[in-house]
C-alpha cells in the first residue's frame, strides 16, 4: 500500500514548522515518527496534500526535572521515554506505559506528541497523561499557549489543536510516591488496548483514565470521587464505566469493554494502593 | 526528490517520489530484496531492518525520512563471506521454518541483543513482539536468539 502523493517539505525548527504549516493551511499536516499518520495515508484514510516533516526538530526531544513536573519534548521518541531515568524516578506510570505502546520498532520512531496530538482514544499516552492530570503546550503564529489534558481531546481524532498549531512539550506532574498500575488488556502483544487503565493513588486523591473506552481517552471522575469519599477499591471500581461511551467493534461488544473497565480498574486501583 | 541513504556501508542516492516508503527504496531502487513485505501495515515485522544502528519497519517510514541516515539490511551482515551469528545460531537452532519472516526476525533479534546483551527466556519473546512468524516456529526462533546471546 502506498500513500496518495503529497509534497514534503521538512522543518528545522519549530518555528520553521508552524510558518510552513501556516503557509499549506488545512491539507497539510505535521509528521513526527509518523507511526499513526503514514499507516493512515497508506489506507488512504488521510490524504494531506502536504507533510511538513518536524522529525529532525531535535531541541523538541528532551525530559527536563522542572521542580514540581517534568517537562517532556513533544518529539521524545516512547523508547526514550520509557528508558527515562527521570520518568523512572518521578512519573514512574508514564516512562511503565511508554512501554507498552506498539512494539520496539515503533517505540524506536513514534513520538509522545504524534501520539498525544494524533488523540486516538485507542492509544496509551493520551489517557496516561490525562490520568498524571498533564500540561500540553502548544505553539502557533503568535505564541505558546498551555492546554489542559482534560480540556485537549474533543472527539475521535479531534483534538483542541489549531490547524496552525503544534504540540511543542508535555508537563506532566511529579507523582510524589503515589502508588500506580497501568493495564492493558489486548489479544496480541502488540495491539492496541481492547480496555486499558492508567491509574495513581496518593494519600485521598487520585487518577483514572480509560483507553478505548469511547471517542476520547476517558477520565473516571466517578471513580476518584468514590475513592476521595471513602469507597472501597472495589466499590469505587464498579463506577469504572459512569463517565465512558464505549463502542462496539470486532473486538469486543458494549457491553464486554463495560464489564472489562471494570474489572481492570479494580486491578489497577488494587496495585496502586499497595 | 532525491533522497541518500548508507545502505550497508555504501551511499546511494536515487530520485524518488516523496510518497515512497523506506521499504520500497530498499527493494526497489537499491535492488535489495531481502527485506521482505509481509502485512504492510506494521504489525508483522517482516520488512525490520536497522536505520541508524536501530530496528525499525520499513513499511512504515517514508524513505524521505531516512534521508541522510544509515541503514543495515539483512544483506549487509555477513563479513569477509561469514554470516553473522544471528544467523549461525538461526540455522544451527532451526530457528525458520519458511523463512519469510526470518529476515526482519534476525534484524529485531540483533536490535534487541544490541540493546539487552544477556536478555531472558522472557525478554526474548517480549523484545520479538513486533515480529509475527505464521508458521508460529516461535520456540526455536527465542531458542536461536538466546544461543546467539551466549556468543
Amino acid at each position: 500500500m502506498i500513500p496518495a502523493a503529497f509534497d514534503y517539505k521538512r522543518a528545522g525548527s519549530a518555528d520553521e514548522a508552524i510558518a510552513l504549516i501556516g503557509q499549506y493551511g488545512d491539507e497539510a499536516k505535521f509528521l513526527a515518527g509518523g507511526h499513526s499518520l503514514i499507516p493512515l495515508m497508506k489506507l488512504r484514510l488521510a490524504q494531506p496534500t502536504v507533510l511538513v516533516d518536524i522529525g529532525r526538530v531535535k531541541d523538541l526531544s528532551y525530559v527536563k526535572d522542572a521542580g514540581d513536573h517534568i517537562a517532556i519534548g513533544a518529539l521524545t521518541r516512547h523508547m526514550d521515554v520509557e528508558k527515562s531515568p527521570v520518568l523512572a524516578q518521578h512519573v514512574p506510570l508514564l516512562a511503565h506505559a511508554a512501554s507498552h505502546v506498539g512494539d520496539a520498532q515503533v517505540r524506536h520512531r513514534g513520538t509522545i506528541g504524534g501520539s498525544i496530538a494524533h488523540a486516538d482514544p485507542a492509544s496509551d499516552l493520551p489517557a496516561t497523561t490525562l490520568a498524571l492530570g498533564a500540561t500540553y503546550v502548544v505553539q502557533g503564529p503568535k505564541g505558546k499557549r498551555e492546554i489542559a489534558a482534560k480540556d485537549f481531546y474533543k472527539g475521535f481524532l479531534e483534538s483542541a489543536l489549531a490547524a496552525d498549531e503544534m504540540l511543542v512539550e508535555i508537563k506532566v506532574p511529579k507523582m510524589n510516591g503515589a502508588g500506580w498500575s497501568f493495564q492493558k488488556f489486548n489479544r496480541r502483544a502488540q495491539d492496541w488496548a481492547i480496555v486499558g487503565v492508567a491509574a495513581w493513588r496518593n494519600n485521598g486523591t487520585s487518577g483514572v483514565a480509560l483507553v478505548n473506552m469511547g471517542s476520547t481517552p476517558v477520565l473516571a471522575s466517578a471513580v476518584s470521587t468514590a475513592l476521595s469519599k471513602g469507597a472501597s477499591v472495589a466499590d469505587a471500581a464498579a463506577h469504572a464505566a459512569d463517565d465512558a461511551e464505549p463502542q462496539g467493534d470486532l473486538n469486543a461488544s458494549v457491553e464486554y469493554r463495560t464489564h472489562l473497565a471494570k474489572v481492570l480498574v479494580r486491578r489497577a486501583l488494587e496495585e496502586a494502593s499497595k | 526528490m532525491q533522497v541518500s541513504i548508507t545502505i550497508n556501508g555504501t551511499k546511494q542516492s536515487h530520485d524518488v517520489e516523496p510518497r515512497t516508503l523506506l521499504v520500497h527504496y530498499i527493494r526497489e531502487h537499491a535492488n535489495l530484496t531481502g527485506t521482505n513485505i509481509g502485512c504492510d501495515t506494521s504489525s508483522c515485522g517482516a520488512c525490520t531492518l536497522h536505520l541508524d544502528g536501530e530496528a525499525v519497519k520499513s513499511c512504515t517510514i517514508l524513505a524521505a525520512q531516512a534521508d541522510g541516515g544509515s541503514v543495515t539490511t539483512i544483506e549487509g551482515l555477513s563479513k569477509n563471506g561469514e554470516m553473522h551469528p544471528m544467523q549461525k545460531a538461526f540455522m544451527e537452532n532451526h530457528g525458520l521454518q519458511c523463512g519469510y519472516c526470518t529476515p526482519g526476525m534476525v534484524m529485531a533479534a540483533i536490535g534487541l541483543l544490541n540493546e539487552n546483551p544477556k536478555p531472558t527466556e522472557d525478554e526474548v519473546r517480549l523484545g520479538l513482539e513486533g515480529n509475527l512468524c505464521r508458521c508460529t516456529g516461535y520456540h526455536n526462533i527465542v531458542k536461536s536468539v538466546l544461543a546467539a546471546a551466549k556468543k
